[in-house]
């Protein structure tokens, strides 16, 4: 990677662009998991227009219908439209998701590159921290902080991103000790350029594109956690819908009606699957390899 | 070897150390007060003092993590605070249900993962390879409440083949596999959709190996080159993922058990969530922690069966 930002414009662009190209040209599904993805967050952020009735509004005597023409997938155990409430449920679960991926990114990121960058104690220190939170199965961390702390939107993203840090700590640290030592880093210390200025500008975008595709694929992961969360019983509470309190709900009536557990699942499966087609397309187009195995 | 093997369950201490003062630290964070959880509202200022000296939980902090380590160590990890038993006899009651589940699901996805990725892999970029790729994708975005529900559906309401809830019957073989069928499928589908992944690409990856040309162009035969030379190369990397693919198999299992109504340590957790009993909680993790340390250390012994190079140091 060359350092000529300002001798030769076109340089300036990030290889991430090109490996998106590469990623989208070379394999179709790439672009079906990102397209089936923003709709599904088009469709959450205008869930009060597409909604046809109110996800909590109950009706008694409606209760546990099949699809028609007034409830297309049904009612719930309370007479609720299963419509409104899956196209609600789809705000919870992507905003936990997002933000918990969000922080994890920036917080593991920051540890990855600082220890890389500083090496030694610094080093071994924060990594060995990682290692502790990695000994942990990831679902079992999340299910002993949520019940801890208490089911809440905040502490599901606290618990979610707690166990999403380690891996992005260690996608971060890897490049950023094969970076550390080229000549231009050492260019930058020998022109007394500070440790934030050298790892912004020179470290972090070398950092940038592997962080971001393990964003994609721990993002399916963190909607899955998410869900799973919420179907065990600590998740967001009730009545607010959720696709993973949806499916606990619909398995308690699971004898008398299918649906009130099929359709929050299709919908579940239906995100996490376009975000492992998105992410497994950027992988490969990182990495020269072709490797998928995580 | 026996030294390769000392030397690393000495390396695993500290980790141990660490996770176990985690635990420690985790269960205590709780807002809440135990003796009260336990007794109830209703309960008088005597009866929760009484509690929380019967637990320990009034003595002071340093004291308390003291005495947990200590036990922790020599095998005594107290008692249930729910229960009264002991928290090994609570956990060795339900272990063989989780062991025989895991065992028998990485059996039926090591039967289905290995062969489809080594066929997928020997057919690249051909219908059959981009089939199994995407149906692998597919596999592994099931999270395993969800894929355990609609088997049920299908398989216990809708056809009626297998029984709703399969809690452990293990009176005759039969009951034994009807009772762990469903469950093994399906935690052993999201395996195999994990492992078909990793063979194919590792199986990609050694295939292209020098090695491999040499052995055609000396004449052996196909199929000795794909299974002898090409195969049994690929197979490290696959034992590597398996384990490092445990804590999914274990967050798995948790939510299987729960699904299917099914005796484990999955359900046993979420028990002692739901009533806050911290030493079985305590227990639980470690047993966790555990589990996670000594696979990986079998599967770095491992390497050592399928590929004669490794030395152990």
């Amino acid at each position: 990677m060359t350092d000529h930002v300002d001798v030769l414009p076109e340089a300036s662009r990030h290889p991430f662009i090109d490996q998106l190209q590469k990623a989208f040209r070379n394999n179709k599904l790439t672009g079906v998991g990102a397209v089936i993805f923003v709709l599904i967050i088009l469709v959450a952020i205008a869930a009060p227009l597409l909604a046809p009735h109110d996800p909590l509004q109950q009706h008694i005597i409606a209760r546990l219908k099949g699809p028609s023409a007034e409830y297309w997938f049904g009612t719930d155990a309370y007479g609720r439209d299963i419509l409104s409430r899956l196209l609600y449920g789809a705000r919870v679960s992507l905003v936990i998701s997002l933000t918990a991926i969000g922080l994890a990114m920036v917080i593991g990121s920051i540890i990855g590159i600082i220890a890389g960058y500083f090496g030694g104690m610094i080093d071994l220190a924060l990594m060995q921290v990682m290692d502790v939170l990695l000994a942990f199965p990831a679902l079992i961390l999340g299910l002993i902080v949520v019940a801890m702390l208490g089911p809440s939107m905040e502490n599901l993203i606290i618990a979610i991103a707690l166990t999403a840090i380690p891996p992005f700590a260690r996608t971060a640290r890897a490049p950023t000790i094969a970076v550390k030592e080229r000549d231009y880093i050492e260019a930058c210390r020998a022109l007394g350029f500070g440790h934030p200025r050298i790892i912004v500008r020179h470290i972090f975008p070398n950092v940038l594109s592997e962080v971001l595709v393990m964003g994609s694929l721990w993002l399916a992961t963190a909607i899955r956690v998410e869900a799973s969360l919420s179907f065990i019983g600590l998740g967001v509470k009730p009545p607010t819908a959720s696709w993973g309190g949806m499916i606990r709900e619909g398995f308690e009536n699971i004898l008398d009606n299918v649906w009130l557990s099929v359709c929050p699942s299709m919908a579940i499966l239906l995100v996490v699957f376009s975000l492992n087609l998105l992410g497994d397309g950027l992988r490969d187009a990182i990495d020269p390899k072709t490797r998928s195995d995580s | 070897m026996l030294r390769f093997v000392v030397r690393r369950l000495i390396f695993a201490i500290p980790t141990l150390l660490a996770v176990m003062t985690m635990v420690f630290v985790l269960v205590r964070i709780v807002p809440g007060d135990p003796a009260q959880t336990i007794l109830g509202d209703q309960a008088s200022a005597e009866a929760l003092q009484t509690m929380r000296e019967r637990l320990g939980v009034d003595r002071p902090i340093l004291e308390q993590y003291v005495e947990f380590m200590r036990g922790a160590l020599v095998g005594d990890w107290g008692e249930s605070m729910v229960t009264g038993k002991p928290v090994l006899t609570e956990i060795a009651r339900v272990l063989p249900y989780t062991i025989e589940l895991t065992v028998v699901s990485l059996i039926i996805g090591a039967v289905i993962g290995i062969p489809l990725g080594a066929w997928s892999a020997l057919h690249r970029n051909e219908w059959i390879d981009y089939a199994t790729r995407v149906g692998s994708l597919l596999g592994l975005s099931f999270p395993a409440f969800v894929s355990a529900i609609l088997m049920l559906i299908v398989f216990s309401i809708q056809l009626r083949w297998l029984p709703v809830i399969s809690g452990g019957n293990r009176a005759t073989f039969g009951e034994w596999a009807r009772s762990l069928a469903l469950p093994a499928l399906n935690l052993g589908l999201i395996m195999a959709a994990y492992i078909t992944r990793v063979t194919r690409s590792s199986m990609l990856g050694s295939l292209g190996e020098d090695y491999i040309r040499t052995a055609r162009a000396k004449g052996v035969p196909e199929r000795v080159v794909i299974w002898r030379h090409g195969m049994r190369n690929a197979l490290i990397p696959v034992v590597t993922v398996v384990g490092l693919y445990l804590g999914i198999l274990i967050g798995n299992s948790v939510l299987t058990e729960i699904v299917f109504n099914r005796p484990g340590l999955g359900k046993l957790i979420v028990g002692a969530l739901g009533q806050r009993d911290y030493t079985l909680l305590q227990g639980l993790m470690i047993i966790y922690t555990f589990v996670i340390v000594i696979v990986n250390l079998l599967t770095d012994l491992t390497y050592g069966l399928i590929d004669p190079r490794v030395k152990y140091q």
